[in-house]
């Protein structure tokens, strides 16, 4: 099959691999029908995750259909169109049993590693390094989804790729993050970022009873979207000659009762200390670019809450931990338990309250994955969100491969999937 | 951290070798004499070699571990190999896990010795024989078959197996693991201790010493690996995935 590679640092490359076969009782094989890339991938095309290998297969956001099951799969069936969590969780242990799926026990392999970063580890991801399990992902034609009783969503007859696809990470993962706001009558929430987990959790602080929403960001389109179709109020912080006061004016003196990080480690400083992470980070001395962070704990109101919905991967400098003290503030943060809130948030979209796909920016074949990092890293082209299309080779679609085009041949029929595992 | 041994004051002399070992003062003293930078230049040309050669499993790849070999040893002691003549030193693994499960559902799983290659990789089998002897196969790092035989020489139903290997074994190990419930139906707490002794001489010495980091992230991996089971009801893994192209040898990331 045709898959996403890492290859270092600003290089991915669409590889011949083989197919993925069944491992374990509770494997399916999922056909995928579409994936996407996510703001966190670039992460990882950036090189700021560790024990990342080349050859390791990206994608943790992807749907698609059911083609094979392990022995012990009742749930799903040959044929259902499913969408998959970014995480992979058991569903057994202490903490998929309180819904924490994203922290799940028993399903990283490489815990040991994991522990030796974080303390503790936290769940198998799909795609995303060897410190979460080097689960290969999804940004292929097929791929393998453990433990198939907790990790897959039947998708509604009728529902098209593009609504149902945000339900396996940003959807959740805005929702997430309006969620651990505690959003009380009358609270302001303000979101860093209008990436689409930005636009997500927008949407969220208003289902979740914002009295008004505030995005920050400094890309025309993005802030566009979120004020069309977010209804929030817009700030280009580069407009400005300091986001803090536009804040505290903004909301007569007293501060946004909940600030969002939605963007996480890469974050674009500015000034002094955008200069002071940049060159850290360059010389390894800092893997974190915190400058979000600083900036929502400093915004927040007194008794406030922070919620950190951003991607961070080791460590930062800097934030400023006097404030958050004296302050007071709630600090909420985590990879989306998503498992928590699929079913929910597919209600939402089939009774028509809200249509992900209205962030979508970008549909390539997945061939031109290569060309999908660098415009979404970038923000090229008005870039918000790419998604995938695999199974196009072949057809002509593609115009990247011109060299040995072997697997560009072979439709992704099921029929045709090539079963001896050796890849072409 | 808790001391494991004064959970059970029965544990003590449970298939102990320490009485047979050297202060361990005088080698860690030794160790300090190694400059940082030749540290760190040995230990990472000597783990690449040897995490190269564990990879391939191939004749080339063993010669590339030998040569790698006593880099990694060199790193790990502060001598070359032969160098020294005193008697090694077991190495010691302490290591603890909750598991969601009831304890004697655990005790009685872990007992039926037969299961344990299910969750102890390095194992391929164990036969028990009824006397409360049990024969032990399985492979070292460098995929070697090495067999044992161990006894039972404790047991409490439900909270406590104590084995240990015979006189004559070509692997001396001995291991003891405790269940006890924890609180407010968190499952049980398991606790491994294990100890493994490397064959006399200079040679045993160096072997024990470059083993004793993988022996600790294994026991520790085999009990985690436990958990997976007795929760999950199998084992994570992605052995046998695919991948795209992979280089020789990976310097960022030698796992």
């Amino acid at each position: 099959m045709r898959a996403v590679c890492w290859n270092g640092v600003n290089e991915v490359r669409v590889e011949t691999v083989p197919d993925p076969e069944i491992l374990n009782p509770r494997d399916v094989i999922v056909r995928v029908t579409t994936a996407a890339i996510c703001g966190s991938d670039l992460h990882l095309y950036d090189g700021y995750i560790p024990a990342m290998k080349k050859g390791d297969i990206l994608g943790h956001e992807f749907m698609g259909e059911v083609v094979e099951l392990g022995t012990d799969v009742k749930n799903v069936q040959v044929g259902d169109r499913v969408v998959v969590p970014f995480n992979i969780s058991c569903g057994q242990c202490f903490f998929c049993q309180k819904e924490m799926f994203s922290l799940c026990d028993n399903t990283n392999p490489n815990s040991v590693m994991a522990e030796k970063m974080f303390g503790y580890s936290p769940a198998g991801l799909y795609g995303y390094s060897h410190l979460t399990g080097g689960y290969a992902g999804g940004q292929a034609d097929y791929v393998r989804v453990p433990f198939a009783d907790v990790n897959v969503l039947k998708v509604p007859e009728g529902m098209e790729d593009e609504k149902a696809l945000f339900l396996g990470d940003i959807f959740p993962t805005g929702y997430m993050a309006a969620e651990n706001c505690d959003i009380e009558p009358g609270d302001t929430v303000a979101v860093w970022g209008c990436g689409p987990v930005g636009q997500f959790a927008i949407q969220s602080a208003w289902m979740l009873g914002a009295e008004r929403v505030i995005a920050i960001d400094r890309f025309p389109e993005r802030l566009l979207l979120a004020e069309g179709w977010g209804r929030a109020e817009i700030l280009d912080y580069e407009q400005v000659d300091s986001v803090l006061d536009t804040l505290r004016d903004m909301t007569g003196g007293f501060g946004p009762d909940c600030c969002i990080d939605a963007v996480g480690m890469e974050a674009h400083g500015s000034g002094l200390d955008g200069f002071y992470d940049k060159a850290k980070q360059s010389l390894r001395l800092e893997s974190d670019r915190p400058t979000v962070l600083r900036d929502v704990i400093m915004a927040c109101r007194k008794g406030g809450t922070v919620s950190i919905p951003g991607v961070y991967g080791g460590f930062g400098d800097k934030i400023p931990i006097g404030a958050m003290m004296n302050k007071g503030l709630t600090i909420k943060t985590g990879q989306t338990h998503v498992q928590r809130y699929m079913r929910p948030l597919l209600d939402r979209i089939q009774a028509g309250e809200i249509d992900p796909s209205r962030i979508i920016s970008h549909s390539l074949d997945l061939e031109d994955a290569p060309e999908g990092y660098e415009t979404f890293k970038h923000k090229e082209d008005n870039c918000i969100k790419v998604i995938l299309k695999p199974h196009a080779h072949g057809n002509g679609h593609s115009h990247h491969h011109g060299g040995n085009g072997n697997g560009r041949h072979r439709h992704g029929m099921e029929g045709e999937r090539d079963h001896t595992g050796k890849g072409l | 951290m808790r001391d494991i041994a004064t959970l059970s004051p029965s544990l003590q002399g449970t298939g102990r070798f320490t009485e047979d070992s050297p202060d361990s003062s005088s080698h860690s003293s030794g160790n300090r004499l190694a400059s940082v930078v030749g540290n760190t230049v040995l230990a990472v040309s000597g783990a690449v070699l040897v995490g190269y050669a564990l990879k391939q499993r191939s004749w080339k790849a063993a010669g590339v571990a030998l040569a790698g070999a006593p880099l990694a040893y060199r790193q790990a002691t502060g001598s070359w190999p032969l160098q020294r003549t005193e008697e090694a030193l077991p190495v010691t693994v302490e290591t603890s896990v909750t598991i969601m499960k009831p304890r004697e559902e655990l005790y009685s799983f872990w007992r039926r010795l037969e299961n344990l290659p299910r969750f102890m990789r390095h194992l391929d089998s164990v036969t028990e024989s009824g006397d409360g002897i049990s024969h032990w196969v399985g492979r070292s790092p460098l995929g070697m078959k090495v067999e044992w035989d161990a006894e039972v020489i404790e047991e409490r139903e439900g909270h406590l197996l104590s084995w240990r290997s015979l006189p004559g074994s070509q692997v001396h190990n001995a291991g003891s693991v405790f269940f006890e419930d924890a609180p407010a139906n968190r499952g049980t707490i398991v606790r491994v201790v294990f100890e493994l002794q490397p064959p006399a001489g200079p040679i045993g010495r160096a072997v024990g010493k470059a083993m004793s980091p993988m022996t600790e992230q294994q026991v520790k991996q085999d009990l985690r690996r436990f958990k997976n089971l007795m929760e999950a009801g199998e084992i994570p893994t992605t052995d046998g995935q695919p991948a795209g192209k992979r280089p020789a040898i990976n310097i960022h990331n030698p796992f």
